[in-house]
């Protein structure tokens, strides 16, 4: 099950944000700190799933954007990393210039 | 009031913000705005400001003020603000919210609105955020939505459904029937959700799960086969530019029927024999190049694994995880440790072909790849492959993060233990371990090492002085410090005498030894427990060391004053010890006996062998070294594993056993240690009962004077075999058999074996019998004892094989022996 499913840019801050679990809202941005935090300090050559509290993070970096999302032991990573990129595509197309 | 600003504008000026502090003064300025605009019941900006209230929300700050004004929203009818209303209600209200529950009207008007994007809405922020009273009343609408033929609604009905299942799951049944024709769409949207809904079913309850897989009339509409015959359509069909991505046919959808296939097929043959053609096939026509196809792989791997596949299936698909090894993508190859680590225990052959490339995975520089691999590497060690294994885990140990170094250090010794080659190789790991990563190995590896250590009696010199070696560099590791000292103050000297067998021996004097004892006192790295083992040490050493007593003497009185209670306390004991019970300081410092290894299943109750580590403390603890060992003995026989285990030979010294005995018993009644001089040795005869049965000197087993009827338990062509009882004071379980074989014919009875057999509930130990001849004429007997654990008290029967050279030809003799008197087993 996706937990939640964030936007993120390199300084922290919060574009895009969708929690599907309820999480109080003072939780959020320290988690999203947390998360952002994690991403940062991880190399190109590393992989993409990290093992974060009780759920893994699947993350993918589009320039200064990263779009991180929350999963937990059922669902197959390497599907949501795709998933992932389909939804950057969506939004290239809808949006043009993205 | 001029017009509230747009939410674009609003971002654009909240990003030029450039602190913290800045954009906070931005939005609180504008939630005031926004909240005076709401006083004034504004229709027509209503949408911007809660559009604009939202984004505030997203990014952290409270909008608490704005869900009424999304339940006007919603009751509007224009859709735009309709929109907008629903979205806000999916991300400010939930079921802690009262205001919810005034949804549900509009949430029903709009489910039955005329156009289909309303519809659509009402359902998704149903199927959000829902709670149960929700859900209960309008899911007669959502499973009406579900039977329509417009496939844009029916696949937001059935993801409402799933909400509605996860929230009331009685209402299950109720969506059955819909679901029978969900499969049959041709639209992938309906088809990718409707297969969710059948997952959610199938997942909560194994009622649904048991329909779904049973045979039924038409073999149409059975569910493994429709699902068989979309994914083989998804694989075969040829380009689809609506569903494509990178070559393949709607990934997502090919993954999610995979998933509903395990569930199916777990545990189930039939279904699992349905499923092996389409997922050989899956697995043998998807294109690896991109990570789109790896992703169905992997999904086909897992489903491969769970179902009751054929073997040759499951080759494959370990083989399809051992290609991911190799693949250059970090991704991919976390993942096939993932699920090799979870396919280990039951295909461990299979596994094990790729050992070589999962330890070089060791080496890679992800951590995450790096903490797979450890642990799929533990798992792989076995008897075969073990010397290889270590020294890559020995290796990684080194030089890995400290994050793993105490998980390592764990699985190294464990898996030592398990298939050490041979006691050096299994010490020169432990040193190795405790050297390289000391300070990370946990507290409970002390005591079993040191356990380990004084069982392999013959290493005990090659030990020493490594660990000797060890410390002379760096005394800073606590584990590794505390193994030292606690060997060095037992095998001192062994040390000194410089005999070693498997090394070069090193010329150690007596003076160093206790130089780099007293320097692991001194130190501000030692922790308490450390220093206590170092002072130990070196009173155990006053008796193992020839010229150096006074400079033990010393130093001990100087901790006698010490801060540390600890250190304090044993100071003073040890000071005891050498002024007034002098005569009994190499009784009690005498080396440790061997421990044995007591099985984890015996009852907890027993001495602990780990805690022999510190024997000096007279007061709280039993007794040490001499009396421990026959208790074991004693105990022993109690555990239920204790048939292999010979009872302990106790080594305490046999030459004062009554005397040790009776002033170790005085010391223990006389708490301060400073009462009157023990001079005449106290009688043994009334004692405590716990330390007389273990004195050496004491028979184990009492009998009862009025006994037990003995029985002829045998008796055939001369042979008679007479049984004799008696029952243990200690333990009410044990009964004591003493067999008397004697034979009335003329010749000889040679070579007589005697062999006994129990049911499984009880316990046999047989001792060495006195001959294994039986003279002729009665003129004498072979004497054997069987000792019998009877824990469950039921009736004692045996089975004895007798076999003897008689007159020139072998005999050999069954029989069974029923007639024990009850107050043997009772």
């Amino acid at each position: 099950m996706i937990k939640f499913f964030l936007m993120v840019n390199k300084q922290g801050q919060t574009r895009l944000s969708r929690y599907y679990e309820h999480v109080e809202i003072n939780k959020r941005t320290v988690l999203e700190a947390e998360v952002i935090k994690n991403c940062l300090s991880r190399s190109k050559d590393q992989c993409s799933f990290i093992e974060y509290k009780d759920f893994k993070l699947v993350y993918r970096q589009y320039a200064a954007l990263f779009v991180v999302v929350g999963i937990d032991q059922t669902e197959n990573e390497m599907a949501v990393y795709e998933l992932i990129h389909n939804f950057v595509e969506v939004l290239d197309k809808y949006f043009s210039r993205v | 009031m001029p017009a509230p600003i747009r939410l674009r504008e609003l971002i654009r000026t909240i990003r030029t913000a450039r602190t913290q502090a800045e954009e906070r003064e931005m939005i609180q300025k504008e939630c005031a705005a926004i909240r005076s605009s709401f006083r004034e019941e504004d229709n027509t900006y209503r949408c911007r400001n809660v559009a604009k209230l939202l984004y505030m929300h997203m990014l952290g700050y409270p909008a608490h003020f704005g869900q009424l004004e999304c339940l006007k929203l919603i009751a509007s009818q224009k859709f735009t603000d309709k929109r907008i209303g629903y979205l806000g209600a999916m991300l400010l209200l939930d079921e802690r919210q009262d205001v919810h529950l005034l949804m549900t009207n509009c949430i029903k008007n709009d489910l039955n609105h005329s156009t289909q994007y309303v519809q659509g809405l009402a359902l998704c922020t149903l199927g959000c955020m829902g709670s149960s009273e929700m859900c209960r009343d309008l899911a007669g609408e959502v499973e009406k939505l579900l039977k329509t033929s417009n496939s844009y609604l029916r696949k937001k009905a059935a993801l409402c459904a799933v909400h509605v299942i996860r929230k009331v799951p009685e209402l299950m049944e109720m969506f059955l029937p819909a679901t029978k024709n969900l499969l049959n769409e041709k639209n992938h949207g309906v088809l990718h959700t409707s297969v969710v809904l059948l997952t959610e079913m199938c997942e909560r309850s194994p009622d649904m799960l048991a329909h779904f897989r049973k045979v039924r009339q038409l073999s149409s509409s059975q569910l493994v086969p429709q699902l068989v015959r979309i994914l083989k359509n998804l694989i075969m069909s040829g380009y689809s530019p609506e569903h494509d991505v990178s070559g393949i046919s709607d990934p997502f959808l090919q993954v999610r029927i995979l998933r509903l296939l395990r569930i199916l097929g777990r545990n189930d043959d039939d279904s699992s024999e349905a499923m092996n053609d389409i997922l050989a096939q899956v697995a043998t026509n998807t294109e690896t190049s991109k990570n789109v196809g790896n992703a169905i792989l992997y999904e086909t791997v897992l489903t491969i694994m769970d179902i009751k596949s054929e073997s040759g299936l499951r080759v494959l698909a370990i083989n399809i995880l051992g290609r991911f090894l190799l693949n250059n993508d970090k991704n991919i190859r976390y993942v096939a440790l993932t699920s090799l680590l979870k396919t280990v225990q039951t295909d461990h052959n299979a596994v094990q072909r790729h050992r070589s490339t999962i330890v070089d995975c060791l080496k890679d520089l992800d951590v995450s790849i790096k903490r797979r691999a450890m642990e799929l590497s533990f798992a792989l060690v076995n008897g075969n492959n073990v010397r290889g294994m270590m020294k890559e885990l020995l290796y990684f140990l080194d030089s890995c993060e400290p994050e793993f170094k105490a998980d390592c250090a764990s699985g190294i010794f464990l898996a030592a233990e398990k298939y050490a080659p041979s006691k050096r190789w299994h010490i020169d790991t432990i040193m190795r371990v405790l050297t390289t990563a000391g300070s990370y190995v946990r507290d409970d590896a002390v005591p079993n090492l040191i356990q380990l250590i004084t069982n392999s009696v013959e290493m005990h010199a090659y030990t020493v002085q490594r660990l000797y070696k060890a410390i002379l560099g760096d005394y800073s590791q606590q584990p590794l410090v505390q193994v030292a000292s606690w060997c060095i103050g037992e095998y001192g000297d062994l040390l000194v005498s410089g005999q070693c067998e498997e090394e070069e021996p090193i010329q150690v004097t007596e003076d160093e030894v206790l130089d780099i004892l007293e320097s692991v006192l001194i130190s501000n790295m030692s922790a308490s427990v450390t220093r206590g083992y170092a002072l130990t040490a070196i009173m155990k050493l006053s008796t193992r060391f020839t010229c150096t007593v006074n400079r033990i003497k010393k130093v001990v009185s100087i901790y006698g004053s010490s801060i540390d209670v600890e250190l304090q306390q044993r100071a003073v004991e040890y000071n005891a010890l050498f002024k007034k019970y002098d005569h009994m300081r190499p009784a009690l410092l005498e080396r440790m006996p061997v421990m044995e290894k007591v099985t984890t299943n015996g009852p907890t109750e027993i001495v602990q062998t780990n805690g022999e580590t510190e024997p000096a403390v007279l007061e709280t603890k039993p007794p040490p070294s001499g009396v421990q060992p026959a208790n074991q003995a004693n105990d022993l026989l109690d555990l239920l594993g204790g048939s292999d285990i010979t009872p302990v030979i106790p080594t305490a010294p046999t030459s004062k056993p009554a005397s040790a005995g009776g002033e170790l018993l005085d010391l223990l009644g006389d708490l301060n240690l400073t009462g009157s001089p023990v001079s005449a040795p106290a009688p043994q005869i009334a004692q405590p009962p716990f330390l007389l049965d273990g004195l050496v000197s004491q028979p184990l087993f009492n009998d009862i004077a009025a006994g037990i009827p003995s029985i002829t338990a045998y008796n055939k062509n001369g042979l008679k075999i007479d049984f004799t009882f008696e029952r243990s004071n200690t333990n009410p379980s044990v009964t004591v058999i003493t067999i008397q074989a004697s034979n009335s014919t003329e010749l000889d009875m040679t070579d007589f074996v005697f062999q006994a057999a129990v049911p499984k509930t009880f316990q046999l130990q047989l001792l060495s019998p006195s001959s294994s001849v039986i003279p002729a004429f009665n003129s004498g007997t072979i004497t054997q004892v069987i000792k019998v654990l009877n824990p469950q008290k039921q009736q004692l029967r045996m089975r004895i094989k007798l076999t003897y050279n008689h007159k020139g030809s072998a005999m050999q003799d069954l029989a069974e022996v029923n007639n024990f008197p009850p107050q043997s087993w009772q």
